[in-house]
């Protein structure tokens, strides 16, 4: 099999980064090319140079044998080069088909043939298993899974040859998943290459025909086999140092233990409806669950992101203003949202401006803050949990997912919070970090902080919480201790509602 | 365990040395560029640039301390009316109703019955009308923003109408003579050789710096306009935050008001024309970013001095004022140009 795609010591610096020192990739038709490595290794900006969107300083991209400049995204996409970000790149305000066919609108004499394009989306919507999304919708009002399918759509109608998919299951249920490894097994049939990326070593396996690794912006191994290469080579590979995926030991959690979070029939119409959970100091609880099962709503709910139809939530005995995110900092609510980058980060920001911004009135006196104070803690702070660049001075958006999502707890952790709400705490974060935000999470708890967890990866939240709260379809349809429950019966209650 | 210990420590040095050692090269000149220093330098160099024009165009008049005074008074009126905007526009909004509150806030300070008042009582009740009718212009900009849910373009606009009408039915179109004495004795008079009405901008401008870089209200507005999402659920009150951000601007027009009816000895409705396009020029070319998150009060005191004295080089050399415009516009498309370069340069990595 000949190569599609060559790229040979490719280099991209930044003011202050050498964020690529000498890549190579090389890329066969039809088969599945997983990118490893963990963040800030360089994967996202070697995609960025492969579809245009960065120029690299150094290094060469060749495309069947033949050298090529990729000056700009337009000249990526005419090569056959398409993407799938993590970052899902939609218009939220035009439709399905518009979004699809954006860019190479179907038209006559300049005029928009809207018919045509309803037709045609919807064929290659059918052809991704999805033929339920209506194409004159607004993105915006689809669920993230439907919009990750449009983005897939998107990149199907331009006819690429190589696509690259950048954490596409970051944001979907496994069923979806098993759905996307079929649309992605009928591409490499057709001879598309697929340039993949996860930090799921599972779906690597299942789904990968060869591995590339990278590190610190470099390749460190090239062309090993998806399904035979052990795990313990490929993070050995990824981080330089050999350590397991473990999470640390639960501590006992004893029957005195103050209860700090009452949660009692929370409702929200369409969402979930009588949840109730009560959380001691020291635990940690899980909630466990589909996308859409109502998961991360009851979360923003009890922060009073959401305001509560009807039940309510008690902090230290004290029952919150529903709808009221104020009262519940106030009360020691913290929450590490989701969707890190847009709704917890200042990104341009400082690193000790984004850890201090919650406890501002702490460095004030009479509204003057004092700097040096807020630099010392947040220095602190910094150290003590290992985030990486040390400097508390650059902007946050400089950081790797992992140590992002550090400088998120730091917040929470120099307020001394009572409660604290972790919504996927480890996405987005590689191997190596995620025991490091684990042990966190549980010496947290070990203070005496109540912690609720939700995941989508049911290891995770078996293998981290004291309890753990099974959600289907907005209603819980388990509550119990985790090391009573194993991820068969999780599974099987979240899909069926009961376990067998 | 212990071995795991050891690789990790290791893996930790080695980490440390590169953080250290790489980004010191390329960072020095872009962070030269980026600090608060270097990117006022570009503003520094224009206006010095416009100053050298002036020497050499209209050398005798230009250069000697009445004129250097005269730019610093017209500098002084829309300078406070600009610092009130940085923060607004830091906060992620924008109000386009300034030059109207100007306006109402003169005309309502001088009418009959506040100036009899004044005569009673003191010119103190001129100047706490003005400042009170900004403030309050300023409350119903920021509810309707912030808990109307009206982008702040719409909103403001709306006010710029409504306000500037109002002025004129209070005024019945006419302008409005103060005929207090100790009014003007004061805001017309000097103190160490400096007019008192630039000593106000001088104060205003530094209190403006201080609020929005060293208190938790200025931290909070660079938050609320960087990521209004992120710092709500930080637990920050960013509607409440909002209305206080336009009732700042609206008391820096009340202030603006009654530096201009010193200036004029006048109320009127036609007063604070176009100040919201200067004021927002101003701020723009001094680096605020318009998408908010973003702001610095010397840029924009810098933004105002360097139109300032374009309009007087232009003026001293008897040129139009339609020819002041054309350099103005293109002064603001150039800084703002180079404003994205350096933006892009910082955010690219």
């Amino acid at each position: 099999m000949t190569d599609l795609l060559n790229m040979m010591g490719i280099v991209k610096e930044f003011p202050g980064v050498r964020a690529l020192d000498g890549v190579d990739l090389d890329v066969r038709a039809g088969e599945v090319h997983c990118l490893l490595g963990q963040n800030g290794a360089g994967k996202s900006t070697l995609i960025r140079v492969l579809t245009g969107a960065h120029q690299p300083d150094a290094g060469m991209i060749r495309i069947n044998d033949e050298a090529v400049q990729l000056n700009s995204p337009t000249a990526a996409i005419q090569r056959g080069i398409a993407a799938i970000y993590q970052e899902l790149d939609l218009v939220p305000d035009l439709t399905v088909a518009e979004n699809i066919f954006l860019g190479h609108e179907p038209s006559r004499y300049g005029f928009s043939r809207t018919h045509e394009a309803n037709t045609k989306a919807r064929s290659i919507l059918q052809g991704l298993g999805h033929p339920e999304i209506p194409t004159h919708r607004s993105v915006g009002s689809l669920p993230a899974a439907g919009q990750q399918v449009v983005s897939m759509a998107r990149a199907l109608s331009r006819e690429a040859r190589l696509i690259v998919m950048d954490e596409p299951s970051a944001v979907l249920d496994p069923e979806e998943v098993s759905n996307l490894f079929r649309v992605i097994r009928g591409l490499t049939d057709s001879g598309v290459a697929v340039v993949y990326i996860s930090h799921r070593l599972e779906e690597i396996r299942e789904i990968g025909d060869r591995v590339t690794v990278l590190k610190d912006g470099a390749t460190v191994a090239t062309g090993l086999d998806a399904r035979e290469t052990p795990t313990k080579e490929l993070i050995q590979l990824m981080t330089g140092r050999s350590i397991e995926y473990v999470f640390p030991p639960r501590n006992e959690v004893p029957d005195t233990a103050p209860v700090v979070l009452e949660v009692v029939d929370l409702s929200r119409p369409g969402e979930f409806a009588g949840v109730g959970f009560d959380v001691r100091a020291g635990e940690i609880l899980g909630l466990a669950g589909l996308v859409g099962s109502g998961r991360s709503e009851v979360l923003e709910t009890l922060y009073g992101a959401r305001r509560a139809a009807t039940g309510f939530v008690r902090v230290d005995g004290a029952v919150l203003r529903p709808g009221r995110v104020q009262d519940a900092v106030k009360a020691g609510v913290g929450l590490a949202p989701e969707e890190r980058k847009s709704q917890a980060l200042l990104l341009d920001e400082a690193v000790f401006k984004n850890i201090t911004v919650s406890t501002l009135g702490r460095f004030a006196s009479s509204g003057f803050l004092n700097s040096r104070a807020e630099r010392e803690e947040a220095r602190k702070l910094a150290v003590a949990l290992d985030v990486r660049p040390a400097g508390v001075d650059q902007p946050v958006r400089n950081l790797s997912g992992g140590n992002q999502q550090k400088v998120v707890l730091a917040r929470w952790l120099l307020r001394e919070c009572r409660v604290l709400l972790l919504d996927e705490p480890t996405r987005g974060v590689d191997v190596g970090a995620r025991s490091e935000i684990y042990g966190l999470i549980r010496s947290l708890a070990s203070n005496g902080v109540a912690i609720v967890l939700v995941s989508s990866e049911v290891e995770e939240v078996l293998g981290l919480s004291d309890r753990v709260v099974v959600l289907r379809e907005g209603r819980a349809v388990h509550t119990g201790p985790a090391q009573e429950i194993d991820e068969h019966q999780v599974l099987d209650l979240v899909m069926e509602g009961s376990a067998r | 365990m212990s071995e795991a210990n050891t690789t990790e420590e290791g893996g930790t040095t080695a980490s440390k040395q590169d953080t250290v050692t790489l980004p010191a090269r390329p960072r020095s000149r872009t962070d030269l560029l980026r600090s608060g220093f270097g990117r006022n330098l570009g503003l520094v160099v224009a206006l010095v640039v416009l100053c050298l024009v002036g020497v050499a165009t209209a050398g005798d008049t230009f250069a000697t301390g009445a004129n250097v005074l005269t730019i610093l008074r017209l500098a002084a009126v829309v300078g406070v009316v600009s610092v009130g905007m940085t923060f607004v526009i830091t906060g992620g909004g924008i109000d386009l109703s300034v030059g109207a509150m100007v306006a109402l806030a003169s005309v309502w300070a001088t009418t009959l019955a506040t100036q009899q008042l004044a005569v009673d009582y003191g010119w103190i009740f001129m100047v706490s009308t003005a400042l009170v009718v900004g403030a309050a212009c300023g409350l119903v900009n920021g509810l309707l923003v912030a808990y109307g849910k009206i982008v702040p373009f719409v909103a403001t606009l709306a006010m710029l109408a409504s306000a500037r009408g109002l002025a004129e039915i209070i005024s019945d179109r006419r302008t409005q003579i103060i005929t207090v004495n100790s009014f003007a004795d004061f805001f017309g008079g000097s103190l160490i050789g400096v007019p008192v009405l630039i000593w106000i901008f001088l104060l205003v401008a530094a209190a403006g710096w201080v609020v929005l870089n060293r208190t938790t209200f200025g931290r909070r507005t660079f938050a609320v306009g960087g990521n209004a999402e992120a710092a709500r659920l930080a637990g920050i009150e960013v509607q409440r935050h909002t209305v206080a951000l336009y009732v700042l601007a609206g008391l820096c027009c009340g202030i603006a008001a009654v530096m201009l009816m010193a200036r004029t000895t006048t109320g009127s409705s036609t007063h604070g024309q176009l100040y919201e396009l200067d004021a927002i020029a101003a701020v723009v070319i001094g680096g605020t970013l318009l998408s908010g998150g973003r702001g610095t009060i010397v840029g924009t005191v810098f933004g105002v001095l360097i139109f300032t004295t374009l309009n007087n080089v232009f003026t001293l050399n008897n040129l139009s004022i339609s020819a002041q415009s054309v350099a103005k516009g293109a002064i603001i498309v150039v800084a703002v140009l180079l404003q994205q370069r350096l933006a892009r340069r910082s955010t690219s990595s």
